[in-house]
């Protein structure tokens, strides 16, 4: 059974609650906001489950739950998932061509951390990461376990075009932009794997939970 | 589709049930008057219809339709919040608006367009369920009216500038001191579906660390620099700005209908208060 932060759950708006679990990064918080999501999937007259490190916010339709009551249903589902069985999480591999025109900011993170750009590519791809969440907007993956050598600030002044699948650093996380959109996160390289097809299929590659590697790819085989 | 307008898209009541993967659900900005629309052509209260923004577009009907505009005036010279019928070959031309900033054309049957993880919504900046529609394009209407039209709508709410917003408290209000919604304030120009951004007195912006947590439609955001912003339909799903208050599912349709350089002001409901409004509304639609 999993040791729980303790819980809290607050008035968002008159259509939903805020359900947190402590306030710091833990994998421990990770694994019950992975729980609440995934017991609260589908339940009626809920709306949206917005999971976040330490927090998920539900949304739910007025009309038919009341505050009071989606209040109960998570306070019950909370301790029918305690008993559950954690699910072993999936790896998902990640091929990256890194530094040049596909990770432009590589020479940056390197000075920054006083590393060679081949080391930071060796710890870069040696780590694993978990899917701590996906959020903010569309499949953006936040990654959690960049060895903390790695972290680099963001750009003062974000890039108004960062390419889809482009493989970043922003402080202390790592991530993979999903689209291509404006960003001020390091790109230190790129996939040419899709997270998200606008078109709605296949489903969105990464899921909260799952273990990431990135598998570097040879230039030559570009 | 003729011509446009500034921006059109299809839009029903919204993709539910993606947050999880960073999908808010987008949907209809003013989804009163959406849903208006479509019970007065005898639709479903979801079924996908146009929405314009600011300045209308132009539509020729290739066979007789039951169509309802609802929302702002864009001066089509049609009644408002009432079924019309079209013959085939008859134009349907909107112009710049006359009131707030939206207007929904609702045709009896719906658009019938593919749904894109359930839902017919155009979400503009990711591209999810489609694009805004450009010239030329041609869309099928459907088979899925579910009654008869019904007769015109009577006592319609009032669509004006210089809105009051009714907000409750949310997950930060304790950060801020009480007299935080005092100012007046006006939309930018810079507000879109994903957010409207205000400008005016700024409001004191609470230190403190903050844990990025999911965010609600309707939240007002306080960055930095103290200017609000409000989330909207397309809202990320997550943030780390404190928020101070988020606006009550009764005045959703105000939002959709706030134009750039209108001026807002904030009034604190409570939560009780903010329920009884949204049902107010319901049994204004359900009279429909």
């Amino acid at each position: 059974m999993l040791r729980s932060p303790e819980v809290t759950i607050r008035t968002a708006s008159d259509r939903s609650l805020l359900i947190s679990f402590g306030g710091e990064i833990s994998i421990e918080a990770h694994q019950q906001v992975k729980l609440l999501t995934q017991c609260l999937q589908g339940v009626r007259g809920i709306l949206n489950l917005h999971p976040a490190y330490a927090s998920v916010l539900v949304d739910f339709d007025p009309r038919l739950r009341a505050h009071d009551e989606v209040e109960a249903l998570v306070r019950e589902r909370l301790e029918f998932a305690s008993h559950a069985e954690p699910v072993a999480p999936r790896t998902v591999e990640i091929p990256v061509r890194y530094g040049g025109e596909y990770g432009p900011d590589l020479p940056d993170v390197a000075r920054h951390t006083g590393l060679s750009t081949e080391r930071v590519v060796e710890m870069h791809s040696a780590a694993e990461y978990v899917v701590y969440f996906v959020g903010f907007s569309t499949c953006f993956p936040y990654l959690g376990g960049l060895p903390t050598e790695l972290a680099t600030p963001r750009l003062s002044a974000p890039r108004k075009h960062v390419p889809v699948g482009s493989v970043a650093i922003g402080g202390g996380q790592a991530g993979v932009y999903p689209l291509a959109s404006p960003g001020g996160w390091r790109l230190i390289g790129r996939t040419e794997l899709r997270l998200f097809d606008p078109d709605g299929s296949p489903p969105p590659l990464l899921r909260m939970g799952d273990r990431v590697r990135f598998i570097p790819v040879p230039e030559a085989r570009a | 589709m003729l011509s446009p307008g500034l921006q059109t898209t299809v839009q029903d009541l919204g993709r539910f049930g993606w947050a999880h993967f960073g999908v808010s659900a987008s949907g209809a900005a003013d989804p009163f008057a959406l849903r208006a629309g479509n019970l007065l052509v005898g639709n479903a209260e979801n079924a996908a219809a146009l929405e314009m923004t600011l300045v209308g577009g132009a539509f020729e009907f290739e066979s007789d339709a039951t169509v309802a505009l609802t929302g702002s005036d864009f001066g089509a010279g049609l009644p408002l919040w009432s079924p019309v019928e079209l013959k085939a070959g008859q134009t349907l031309r909107c112009g710049p608006t006359r009131s707030g900033a939206r207007c929904y054309l609702c045709v009896r049957g719906g658009i019938a367009v593919p749904l894109v993880m359930g839902s017919a919504s155009v979400h503009v900046m990711t591209g999810v369920g489609g694009h805004a529609l450009r010239a030329g394009e041609i869309l099928p209407v459907g088979e899925t009216a579910v009654r008869r039209p019904r007769g015109p709508a009577r006592d319609m709410p009032e669509y004006q500038s210089g809105e009051t917003i009714r907000i409750t408290p949310a997950t930060q209000a304790d950060w801020f001191a009480d007299d935080w919604h005092t100012g007046h304030y006006v939309v930018s120009e810079e507000s879109n579906r994903m957010g409207l951004r205000l400008r005016g007195p700024a409001i004191p912006s609470p230190g403190g660390h903050m844990l990025t947590e999911g965010v609600p439609l309707g939240a007002i955001q306080v960055p930095p620099d103290g200017q609000p912003i409000i989330l909207f339909v397309e809202h990320q799903t997550t943030g780390g700005y404190p928020k101070p208050g988020n606006v009550i599912s009764a005045d959703f349709r105000r939002l959709g209908q706030l134009r750039p350089r209108d001026q807002v002001r904030f009034e604190p409901v409570t939560l009780d208060q903010a329920l009884t409004a949204l049902q107010e509304q319901e049994k204004w639609l359900y009279r429909l």
